[in-house]
């Protein structure tokens, strides 16, 4: 698709560390959380990336570090031709005029203590732009685009419901009529038939001005609604990468494979027809990550080699990519798979007795007194401070 | 777990040496001299200038710092070279020549009347402070809870001396319930020290108890709210089980955290409590040596009470992982 | 009570529950006149629009409820017993042994400061005078029981050892510990991966069969209800709008809030057009119910409705199949009409 056309961005090879630091008067950097390990695609103009995978593999991170919200720790992000990604904040100011983002939570988004207006006037004032009218007259024009009533420019975000307070950030993000929005799970705290409403305002926005949004979200179904094309993550990497189209009806992947069967359909003959594949097992910590393949721990298909060789992003078939060693190219819409045992195995000493540990999960988090398997947005936190 | 409080220890060290350091900065630092406080009336400048010595004053402060330390680990001589030497053993934390008596040894002394204070106070103000917080906060927004809350606020607010002065005027001037209070040891003469302990006790437990009830009520108030306490009810358990077994321990750290601070803070000397009502604690010692600018035993004062508080905070950090699984002991 | 009163009683009976909660902004109408029932071995599905009140009518059910700071009114028959009227000492003994519940959150859902194990004996030992020893063998059968691999080793981590998937399994071994004969679950999956949820509610439908428990299972995800519920009630607006079977709601769906519900949901399985047919407007607050129909504002078939009623009367709960109940204005034709309207939009033919 529009493969002529030059990318709005191009990311290449991007990774997002943090550190884990013991906390304490002297902290020490303990290990690291690879939230994004390595990750490369593009967005094309005025069309849809959709990025999914289950919580806490790295996907706000990537959203994030895009927009340099989070500093990346090594690779490369180029806006419209133009390598952003060792900018200084001040040489970032003209470019964050066409990049915006759109958070998830349109509770804590929004300063409740400044009213509509205000909040969706601040791109003007922080860029320093005087739109034709009048900063007052564009922000009403927006509000009634996004589906706000002019008239509430004076009100605080509390008088609004979720699915109002959704579009004060999309207005506000749209302000400046940018080039790209990363939109970090836009309608995930919202009702489904308001979720509806949202993403038809995304759709009809994008069709108006343009913009091209790279698309966060766990939900396979929205993504599909709304994207063109789908990445889909795990542990901080592409595993594949797609048209909608190939995605959903070819998938290559165990792991998307396993995705799609895992979710129900609002059907319930279809579904009842279904076969599932079950993954076992939990979700590893990003910080102790498995070898090779980080997905071999719950693979249905791994084999010896996928615990050792870790599998390259390679394009299967023109714009399909598939990071696997075998990738399964008949729809197993139809077969049973179990994978190995579930939960977590407990990682055993030399003299094969438990230590207390267990394999794949997150002994340095669980070291600080940390949840590990987070839900999400789980931040990672090392827990009340022993120190103080 | 030992290894550490090995760390932990030797970090404490650490930190008390640099804390004796800046100590002696700053009384150095003090327009006082403490050398003309040993010189009486007829006070000549070769006088002072031989008092000086022998007490080490002319000494810069870097090194009457390490002559300190010297005492403190292998014990130190005053005026060696004078005919009257004074001997220092060991710990020793400086000689008030002020008293002249060894500041430890001054220390000792005072010390058993303050910890009997701060103890008995904080074993009141805990006991009431927590059972009327828990009863407060399962009466949130009645009228037992408003009542609780303004009694704490009122608490809170009022100065210890007013307290102090009131129960005296009050209940041994006016009433004559309890005889003037006059501190004796315990092992010497139970009833007296009950007598003397009771009043300073209350005074100083109301005052901390109004915060430990506050405390413990907003703790309450947020735990009951937690989804593991709806699970509590769900199994079926008895409210009286849900909330001392469930909410309780949940909502105890920061309780467990101010009470450590609290206590080592009251070991340092309750300075006002004591001047009230006479007791010859670190705090009128304290008091005393501030207003003689005797130099050394505040020095050891100041160094003692620091000890307490970074020991608690030990034992308050140790505690915390006895009653948070979660929390690893990692330095 | 006799054998034969309660054969012909279903095994839960819920009949027009109200819950008021009084607040300083006025009465909160989270339920307001529901009615319901379930027997043993089946699945009842609530679903509906976030703050509509499912949760309250599972804890009003629950006695979880604390009648200090709501009203509730209303009955709900629990096997011949009336759980509504019941006292707190009442309710305690049957919480968690003949009924009992899963919530949404499993990261906070168990102590952080309390063994897994003491946890699971604590709730046996709430209602049976067992041994320790029994009582931990319980507790590691049930651990086995919902998949915790080594349950003997594992009794004796605490919570923040599990990942939130193994929580939510010491979750259901804590509900179903004491075999209870309705087990209600409030968006167990809701904070889980959909790999996980998976796992999750395959388990439930198993157990459920094991014990022969009913169980009402909350959620607002159309995907699972097609999956698990026998029995399907739509909620807006703290009241049932719809009831039935789960293919009656899904395959001849009735009442416009239904019909705009299945339409708004984006498909995983079919390409549809690139809009979504959401429904118009927000949510009522509870506090300020509308009159008549709770739907009206959002309505787009009141105007076939004569004589202003959808704004003025409150439709009641009307039969229009066996067990399928529709609360609703509109004449039968123009009601099938808006059904295979959207059934079309869904692909399916309607009946
Ligand atoms: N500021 C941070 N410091 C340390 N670790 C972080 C930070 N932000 C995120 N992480 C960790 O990085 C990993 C990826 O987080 P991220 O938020 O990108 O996941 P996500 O895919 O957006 O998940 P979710 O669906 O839960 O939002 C997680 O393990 C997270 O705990
Ligand atoms: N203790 C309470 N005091 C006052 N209002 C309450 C209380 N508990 C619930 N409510 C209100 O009752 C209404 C119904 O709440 P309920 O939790 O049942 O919604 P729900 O259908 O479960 O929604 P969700 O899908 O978001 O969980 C809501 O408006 C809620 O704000
Ligand atoms: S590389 Fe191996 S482990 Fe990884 S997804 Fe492919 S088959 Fe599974
Ligand atoms: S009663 Fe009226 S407003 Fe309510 S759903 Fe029916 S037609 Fe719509
Ligand atoms: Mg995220
Ligand atoms: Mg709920």
């Amino acid at each position: 698709m529009n493969e002529s056309k030059e990318p709005v961005l191009r990311v290449t090879d991007l990774r997002t560390y943090f550190p884990v630091r013991s906390k304490g008067l002297f902290p020490k950097t303990i290990g690291q959380v690879k939230a994004v390990d390595g990750v490369s695609f593009m967005v094309h103009p005025g069309q849809t990336l959709g990025l999914v995978g289950e919580s806490g593999c790295g996907k706000s991170t990537t959203g994030r570090s895009v927009l340099r919200l989070v500093e990346p720790t090594s690779g490369h992000i180029e806006f419209d031709g133009v390598d952003v990604t060792n900018l200084s904040h001040k040489e970032m100011v003209p470019i964050r005029r066409k990049a915006a983002m759109i958070f998830q939570d349109p509770y804590n988004a929004l300063n409740p203590r400044h009213t509509v207006g205000a909040i969706i006037s601040a791109p003007f004032s922080v860029q320093g732009v005087t739109p034709p009218g009048g900063v007052r007259k564009a922000v009403k024009e927006l509000m009634e685009r996004v589906g706000l009533n002019p008239e509430h420019y004076n009100r605080y975000p509390a008088e609004f419901s979720g699915g109002q307070r959704q579009r004060i950030g999309i207005a506000r993000a749209v302000a400046l009529r940018p080039r790209f929005i990363v939109c970090d799970e836009p309608v995930s705290a919202l009702d489904v038939s308001i979720q509806a409403q949202v993403i038809n305002l995304l759709r009809d926005l994008q069709d108006e001005f343009g913009i091209a949004y790279l698309f966060v979200a766990h939900d396979l179904a929205v993504v599909r609604q709304i994207s063109h094309q789908v990445a889909v993550m795990y542990l901080g990497h592409v595993m594949e990468l797609a048209t909608r189209e190939d995605l959903y009806a070819r998938p290559l992947h165990p792991y998307t494979h396993a995705l799609l069967s895992a979710i129900p359909i609002p059907d319930p003959r279809a579904q009842k027809q279904r076969e599932h594949i079950m993954l076992s097992g939990d979700l590893p910590s990003p910080a102790a990550p498995p070898s090779g393949c980080v997905f071999h721990t719950r693979c249905f298909q791994a084999q010896d080699i996928c615990a050792v060789e870790k599998p390259e992003p390679t394009e299967f078939e023109p714009g399909h990519q598939v990071a696997c060693h075998f990738p399964i190219e008949e729809f197993l819409g139809t077969k049973e798979i179990i994978g190995p045992d579930p939960g977590l195995t407990p990682r055993l000493g030399a003299d094969g007795s438990p230590t207390g540990e267990y394999e794949g999960s997150n002994d340095l988090i669980r070291e600080l007194g940390t949840d590990y398997g987070a839900g999400p947005n789980t931040p990672i936190d090392p827990g009340p401070a022993i120190w103080r | 777990m030992s290894a550490y409080v090995v760390r932990r220890v030797i970090s404490m060290i650490i930190l008390l040496l640099l804390l004796t350091l800046v100590v002696f900065i700053l009384f150095s630092l003090l327009p006082a001299d403490p050398a003309r406080l040993t010189c009486g009336k007829g006070c000549t400048p070769a006088v002072l200038e031989a008092n000086r010595h022998k007490l080490g004053f002319d000494l810069p402060v870097l090194q009457q710092y390490w002559e300190f330390m010297k005492g403190l680990f292998i014990g130190r001589i005053y005026a060696a070279d004078s005919p009257d030497p004074v001997v220092c053993n060991a710990p020793c934390l400086g000689y008030s020549f002020k008293r002249g008596e060894e500041v430890l040894v001054l220390i000792k002394d005072r010390l058993p009347a303050t910890v009997w204070l701060a103890l008995g106070a904080f074993i009141l103000w805990l006991a009431a402070g927590i059972s009327v917080g828990v009863y407060a906060a399962l009466r949130r927004g009645r009228w037992q809870d408003k009542t609780v809350m303004g009694i704490s606020l009122a608490g809170y607010s009022l100065p210890s001396f007013f307290l102090g002065l009131m129960a005296i005027f009050f209940i041994v001037i006016r009433l004559q319930l309890l005889p003037y209070p006059s501190y004796v040891s315990p092992f010497e003469d139970p009833i007296q020290f009950f007598q003397t302990m009771l009043l300073p006790w209350i005074v100083l437990a109301i005052l901390y108890a109004a915060f430990y009830m506050r405390l413990t009520r907003n703790q309450m108030l947020e735990v009951l709210g937690e989804d593991y306490i709806r699970t509590a009810r769900a199994k079926g358990l008895p409210e009286r089980i849900v909330i001392r077994k469930h909410a309780l321990r949940a909502g105890l750290t920061p309780i467990v955290t101010a009470a450590g601070l609290d206590l080592a803070g009251l070991l340092g000397g309750a300075i006002i409590t004591e001047s009230i009502f006479s007791l010859p604690g670190l705090g009128s010692l304290a008091v005393n040596s501030v207003n003689d600018a005797d130099l050394p035993v505040i020095v050891g004062i100041t160094l003692v009470t620091a000890t307490f508080i970074i020991v608690a905070n030990l034992i308050v950090d140790l505690l915390y992982a006895v009653i948070d699984p979660r929390v690893r002991l990692v330095s | 009570m006799t054998e034969i009163s309660n054969v012909q009683r279903p095994f839960l009976e819920v009949s027009d529950l109200a819950v008021q909660f009084p607040t300083e902004d006025g009465i909160v109408h989270a339920v307001d006149g529901v009615s319901f029932s379930i027997e043993r071995g089946q699945t009842l599905a609530i679903v509906g629009e976030s703050g509509s009140g499912k949760s309250v009518t599972a804890q009003a059910v629950m006695g979880l409820i604390n009648k200090r700071n709501a009203d509730v009114s209303g009955q709900a028959i629990f096997d011949g017993e009336d759980l509504v009227a019941m006292s707190d000492e009442g309710l305690r003994k049957l919480r968690g042994s003949k009924m009992a519940m899963i919530f949404q959150d499993p990261m906070s859902s168990l102590h952080p400061f309390y063994r897994i194990g003491d946890q699971l004996t604590e709730a046996v030992n709430a209602h049976h005078k067992v041994s320790k020893a029994d009582a931990r063998e319980r507790a590691i059968e049930m651990l086995h029981k919902v998949g915790i691999p080594l349950p003997a080793k594992r009794f004796d981590d605490y919570p923040h050892q599990f990942s939130g998937g193994m929580r939510q399994r010491v979750m259901i071994a804590m509900a179903l510990i004491n075999s209870p004969s309705l087990l209600i679950a409030d968006e167990p999956t809701t904070a889980l991966d959909v790999t996980v949820q998976a796992q999750i509610i395959e388990l439930i439908s198993q157990l459920q069969q094991e014990f022969d428990t009913a169980v009402i299972l909350i959620t607002h995800d159309l995907g699972i209800v097609a999956e698990v519920a026998d029995e399907v009630a739509v909620m807006y607006g703290a009241r049932i709008v719809e009831r039935g079977s789960v293919d009656d709601i899904f395959y001849h769906p009735q009442m416009p809030y239904t019909l705009g519900l299945l339409a708004s949901v984006p498909r995983l399985n079919e390409v549809r057009s690139d809009r979504l047919d959401p429904i118009p407007g927000n949510p009522p607050s509870p506090i300020r119910l509308p009159a008549g129909c709770v739907f009206n504002p959002r309505c787009a078939h009141q105007d076939q409705v004569a004589d202003d009623l959808c704004r003025t009367v409150r439709p009641a709960l009307q039969n229009v199949g066996p067990a399928h109940q529709v609360r609703c204005h509109l004449p039968a034709t123009e009601r099938q009409a808006a059904a295979d309207l959207t059934l079309s939009l869904l692909g399916r033919p309607g009946r």
